[in-house]
Formats: structure tokens, sequence, C-alpha cells
């Protein structure tokens, strides 16, 4: 049964991702290395999506890995099970606020699990990086360290990386511009090959 | 007027849902509007709990501050249909996109430009995991966590949930021996 096993996969997600739509990656890129639902790079794909369309990001994935996966009913029953963990747990919390936050238990718990959870999204960022800046396969067919690094991609990222954190006026500019600009130098350098 | 109110809440999470861009911090300034001027649900200092409280909360911190303004407005419907309200924008606009998508993706042009877009998510991650960092690597014994994480992460194939599980642990363990000592 499809919408269980989607409903199961983005329960636990919700209930384990720790810190805001980029800590859901690990578990997607997770969920398509064991149930071959979708490939990592359709999962960078709909990273962008969801960084370019309105709402949170973590919903946004859970809806399109679901719409992919089942179509329409998919994508409402992977949105219901990201959501239904958070919900639960802040309709409980919520009766007990102040005895909550001042936990030392929580406290340290969480003193833990942030670390982890940079952790886990690093490890999905060098995962993409593989994917979208290495060239595995002309590294495979000439055996040449320098075939390995794809140069236009990796030349954008710089430019990308020095945009988004260095130059002034530019970098407190929305996600969604960094990503129109990229789509635009993807299709004028054909960055498909 | 229950009836009335929870239709109201569902519809301003809607707007907020279909109006933001990105998640977590990016909505603290459309939230603020919304529920703290325009309504006068919840107040700054409430507001600023709640993300506390979201993110040491699984799941979406918007989707954790709709539960909380509905669940104190009209209780746990309240909070099932704030909820439902601020990811129900979402789910219509991402299944449009989704089916667009499928249909155009095998064009030339779609190809590249995804091929272009993905070297933007790197960066964008890369970006996230550098903020986060800041906040999450504090001493020592978080460092040691961070790097175990990644490294296990990349080198095995050990289900996340693992992972945050013993982190959990770790934290307490770590914090109980520099207590005692």
């Amino acid at each position: 049964m499809i919408y269980l096993q989607l409903f199961y996969e983005f329960f636990k997600t919700g209930l384990f991702a720790f810190g805001g739509g980029m800590a859901t990656i690990p578990f997607l890129s997770d969920m398509a290395a064991r149930t071959g639902w979708f490939t990592q790079s359709l999962l960078a794909d709909m990273l962008a999506v969801s960084e370019s369309t309105p709402g949170p990001i973590g919903v946004n994935t859970a809806t399109y890995v679901g719409y992919t996966v089942a179509g329409i009913p998919g994508g409402i029953v992977a949105t219901l099970g990201l959501v239904t963990p958070a919900l639960l747990i802040i309709l409980l919390v919520a009766a007990f606020l102040k005895a909550f936050r001042s936990n030392r238990y929580v406290e340290r718990v969480f003193y833990g699990v942030r670390p982890a959870s940079v952790g886990l999204i690093a490890a999905a960022g060098v995962s993409v990086i593989r994917l979208c800046l290495l060239d595995t396969a002309a590294y495979a067919a000439s055996g040449r360290v320098l075939d390995l690094l794809d140069w236009k991609a990796l030349l954008l990222a710089v430019i990308l990386w020095l945009a988004t954190n260095v130059v002034k006026p530019v970098k407190k500019l929305h996600p969604v511009v960094f990503i129109a600009v990229s789509a635009g130098v993807g299709i004028l350098f054909r960055f498909a090959g | 007027m229950q009836v009335r109110q929870i239709a109201q809440l569902f519809r301003s999470f809607a707007k907020i849902g279909a109006l933001t861009f990105g998640g977590g911090y990016a909505m603290l300034p459309m939230l603020q509007r919304e529920l703290v001027e325009h309504r006068g649900w919840t107040t700054e200092e409430e507001l600023a709990d709640y993300y506390a409280i979201g993110q040491c909360t699984p799941g979406v911190i918007a989707v954790n501050v709709a539960t909380f303004v509905g669940q104190n407005r009209c209780g746990v419907p309240g909070g099932v249909a704030a909820t439902l309200g601020v990811v129900f924008p979402s789910v219509v606009i991402i299944t449009v996109i989704a089916a667009l998508l499928r249909n155009f993706a095998e064009l030339p042009l779609v190809k590249n430009a995804f091929a272009g877009i993905r070297v933007c998510v790197c960066v964008l991650i890369l970006n996230a995991v550098v903020k986060l960092w800041k906040k999450a690597v504090v001493d020592v014994p978080t460092l040691v966590i961070f790097l175990a994480v990644l490294a296990l992460a990349v080198f095995t194939s050990l289900s996340p949930v693992i992972f945050v599980l013993c982190a959990g642990l770790a934290g307490v363990l770590v914090k109980n021996l520099g207590v005692r000592r």
C-alpha cells in the first residue's frame, strides 16, 4: 500500500528532522536510496523548486516527492505525514509550555542533537556536490584527476558563493534570485552538456 | 462563532503559507505582520518563544508556530485548522509545478536550466550548513559529534534516525558528566 508507506516515511522524517526545511534533506536522500522512488538528482531539482515557491521548504519537498511517487493523493498523504508528528508534539508541549522550555533534559538532548543535525545536512550536501560539481563519468573514462572537476559548474559555484556571502548589496537578496540567475546561466552555457 | 474563528485561522495561515518564500526565519516578518499587528492573536514575545520551541521540537517551524497560535485561539481544532491552512497553498502550488515539470523535463532548455540550478542548490546548502554550524557547534564535544556524524553519514548508509537518537543520548551523557565534575 503505497500511501501508507509514504505516510510512514514522511511521519518518520517529520519526527526526526530538527532545524527547519534543510534538515529534511538527509532523510529524503536516505529515502531515495532505500525505496528507489526518485533519484538524487531529482531530489536536487525538487529542492530548487521548493526554495523558489511560496511555503515552508520541508512541506514543499514532501508534496513534490509524494506527487512524484503516487500522484495528487500521494502529495497530500506525504504532506500530512510530515506535519502530523509536529502537530501532536506541539499540542502536547503547548499544555505545559513553561516546564518544557526550562527542562534540563530537553536542553541537554538538544545540545547533542543540534550538531548531529548539521552533520547530517553537511553529509547530504557532500552527495549533492558530488553529483553537481564533479564529472565522475569523464574521470572514469580518462582516469585523469583534472577531468573529475566540472569546471563550468565549479566556476558558477564560486561566483554564487561570493555573491551570497561577500558582495554587500547582493548577498541579502532572496535565494529565488540566485536560483533564477543560475537557471539562465545553465541555459546560456549548456550546463547539461 | 467557534466555527467562524476556526475558518478565520485556516484563512490567515493559508495567506501566510502562500505569501512567504523559504522556511524558518524568512517567515518571521510575515508572521509578525499578520498575527501580531493585523490580527492581534499573539505578541512579539510569544512569537519568539514559539520560534525557540520550534527549534527544539521536530518538524517545520512555520507549522509549529501555526499549531501553537491555533491551539491558543481555539484549542485542538484550532491547532489542526491553522496547520492545515499553512500547508494548503504549498500542496496546490507544488502539485501544479510538479505536473508541469514532468511533462517538460526532457526539453533541452529545462535540462540545462536545472543543471545550472543544481549548482545553486549546492551553494545554498553550504550556506545553510555554515549558518546552523555557528549555532550548534559551540565547544569540543559538539564539534566531535558534528565530525563523527558527518563522517559516518558520508561513508555508511545508516539511517539518519539512528544518528539523531545517539546524538541526543550523547548530549545528555556529556552534560551530566560535565555537571558532576
